[in-house]
């Protein structure tokens, strides 16, 4: 419990994460950008945990205990998604979706 | 808890066993042999999936964040059969391109993390167990799609794999902490006892939803499908479009009708437009297709909206017909991509073009393809034809007789180009054919194992009736 913010202004931040993430996905021309709104995705989701825990139900740990989870798995997503950007960089020397692209309907 | 209860654990235990023992022979074989490896891997995946018939007893573990009963005991075998047909499918690819690049064990290791992940998930009796499942299961096929490194298209589909099933997995996740914010709890049974409308559940809900409809590729979050499967290998995506999007359907559907029936009235509207769109998207698109994984991808999109409808319908029934289905779809479209690959390797062709003239080179393989695409488009006595009829029924007996109908429309649009590719294989002389091939014995075996099932889960009426006995269990 924060001292003088209640639970809204933390829930609309994290709201906020979550949309500034979905919008930068379908904007971003950059795949390390799109990768960048995945991470704020995920943290907004494990802020929103923590705070819901705190705030509304502070017998149990489950959120807190969820968020560490959380933070380890968005690593591990992370790092792959790398591998993955840096051997398409290898091939076509470019991180930009519209280089990388040649399948389409 | 003592050490018996582990015993409940058989499959995932079974499983770890299994790797450890092949990264030990990984260790202490020379480079000339590792081409045993996949054979020995293969061997061991068999064992495992025939200890796997065993009855276990039914309970739960760790506090209630894992349990097992009947239903995912069958299910659990069923995942392992059609992992063991993808194995065998792809063995000679293994041997022939991959162990040659030294990657042959991580390939096999990957897959099997990835089914590992997928029995934690369907046995997951919370929402962190099911989270951690769902990535486990994730994460490895997306470097298993990005595996060929040195193809540009095989890059990309990674790319494309792992981006939006991360956005998936976030969005999921965001509505999981909705969900938990209404009730205070991440356990299904108390989530299922506290759970009631309000605006911030049904949010949670529709973001959870979406969050699973991206693996399971319910339009409109299709759009990763095609593109994954035609830059993948093929094997793997024959294990994306069979193995892992039964296992969602799965989790969804226990999902659905436990922990979210409070929301039923909200959740049918959703799954009765979803339903009607993916079917009719994915027939669509599939029509206008010419390479063959592509149109595979957009065919097994229209399947997922076909499984929608049996969801409809909350009882024994309906989640016995959805059960049914998957079993059925599993073989069937195992059949079809064990077809392609056998092809793809031999004459590295993926047209339908190609495939013209098929039935005079190879017979055996045109009509293992054809019993394959006749059940995948429900023409009777196959499989897919009973697989479908439940599900149209489960529907109609909850009054959704404008939704069955739409089914009906779509599942004779779908004939339309399963019949193009029999067309193609059948009736076209083609003096280029492709010519006449001996696939190798693991092939082979593979392609028989999905024959027979494709045949036995249609022939054999009591497999049915065991589906629907065992489908009690969740509903109590």
């Amino acid at each position: 419990m924060i001292e003088g913010i209640s639970i809204y202004e933390i829930l609309s931040l994290s709201s906020i994460l979550f949309f500034i993430g979905i919008y930068g996905f379908f904007t971003r021309e950059n795949l390390i950008m799109v990768l960048m709104s995945i991470e704020l995705i995920l943290n907004a989701a494990a802020v929103n945990f923590v705070v819901i825990n705190t705030y509304l139900y502070p017998d149990f740990l489950q959120g807190a205990i969820f968020s560490i989870f959380i933070i380890a798995l968005a690593a591990a997503e992370t790092a792959l998604a790398i591998a993955i950007i840096i051997n398409l960089y290898k091939l076509v020397t470019s991180v930009e979706v519209k280089d990388t692209e040649v399948m389409k309907y | 808890m003592n050490w018996n209860s582990l015993l409940l654990m058989r499959f995932e235990l079974g499983l770890l066993i299994l790797f450890l023992a092949v990264l030990i022979f990984e260790i202490f074989t020379g480079k000339k042999q590792k081409g045993k490896l996949v054979s020995f891997a293969i061997i061991l995946f068999a064992i495992h999936t025939a200890v796997g018939f065993f009855p276990l007893e039914e309970g739960r573990l760790f506090g209630g964040m894992f349990r097992t009963n009947t239903l995912l005991y069958f299910f659990k075998n069923v995942l392992n059969v059609g992992v063991l047909i993808v194995l065998l499918q792809s063995a000679d690819w293994l041997k022939e391109k991959v162990v040659a690049q030294h990657k042959g064990t991580e390939f096999i290791l990957l897959l099997l993390s990835s089914l590992l992940g997928m029995y934690f998930m369907i046995s997951s009796g919370d929402f962190l167990m099911f989270y951690l499942g769902l990535e486990l299961a994730t994460l490895p096929v997306a470097a298993l799609v990005a595996y060929e490194t040195s193809k540009r298209i095989s890059a990309e589909a990674g790319v494309k794999y792992i981006l939006s099933s991360a956005l998936a997995s976030g969005t999921a996740l965001f509505g999981i902490s909705l969900l938990y914010a209404t009730t205070g709890t991440i356990y299904f049974d108390v989530v299922a006892s506290v759970l009631t409308v309000s605006n911030l559940s049904v949010l949670g809900f529709i973001l959870f939803f979406s969050g699973l409809a991206f693996k399971i590729s319910l339009a409109p979050f299709h759009f990763w499908t095609a593109d994954v499967y035609e830059g993948a290998p093929i094997n793997v995506a024959s294990y994306l479009s069979v193995i892992s999007k039964g296992a969602a359907v799965l989790i969804l559907v226990i999902l659905l009708f436990t922990v979210l029936k409070p929301l039923f009235l909200f959740w049918n509207k959703i799954i009765y437009i979803v339903a009607i769109a993916t079917m009719t998207i994915g027939n669509l698109f599939a029509l206008r297709q010419q390479n063959m994984k592509r149109f595979l991808a957009f065919s097994s999109v229209a399947q997922a909206g076909f499984i929608l409808l049996g969801m409809l319908s909350v009882d024994q029934l309906g989640l016995a017909t959805v059960l049914f289905f998957v079993t059925v779809y599993i073989f069937s479209n195992l059949g079809a991509f064990g077809v392609v690959q056998a092809i793809s390797s031999a004459a590295d062709k993926e047209n339908i073009d190609d495939y013209e003239g098929l039935y005079r080179t190879n017979p055996k393989l045109s009509l293992l393809l054809m019993l394959a695409l006749f059940s995948l488009a429900g023409i009777p006595p196959l499989a897919g034809f009973f697989g479908k009829f439940f599900l149209y029924l489960a529907a109609a007996s909850k009054g959704y007789y404008v939704l069955v109908f739409i089914g009906v429309v779509n599942a004779t649009i779908s004939l339309y180009y399963y019949l193009i590719v029999v067309r193609a294989m059948f009736l076209r002389k083609n003096p280029d054919a492709i010519p006449y091939f001996s696939s190798k014995l693991f092939m082979k075996l593979g392609l028989v194992l999905s024959a027979i099932g494709i045949l036995v889960a249609g022939l054999y009426s009591p497999l049915y009736e065991y589906v629907y006995a065992i489908s009690t269990t969740f509903l109590n």
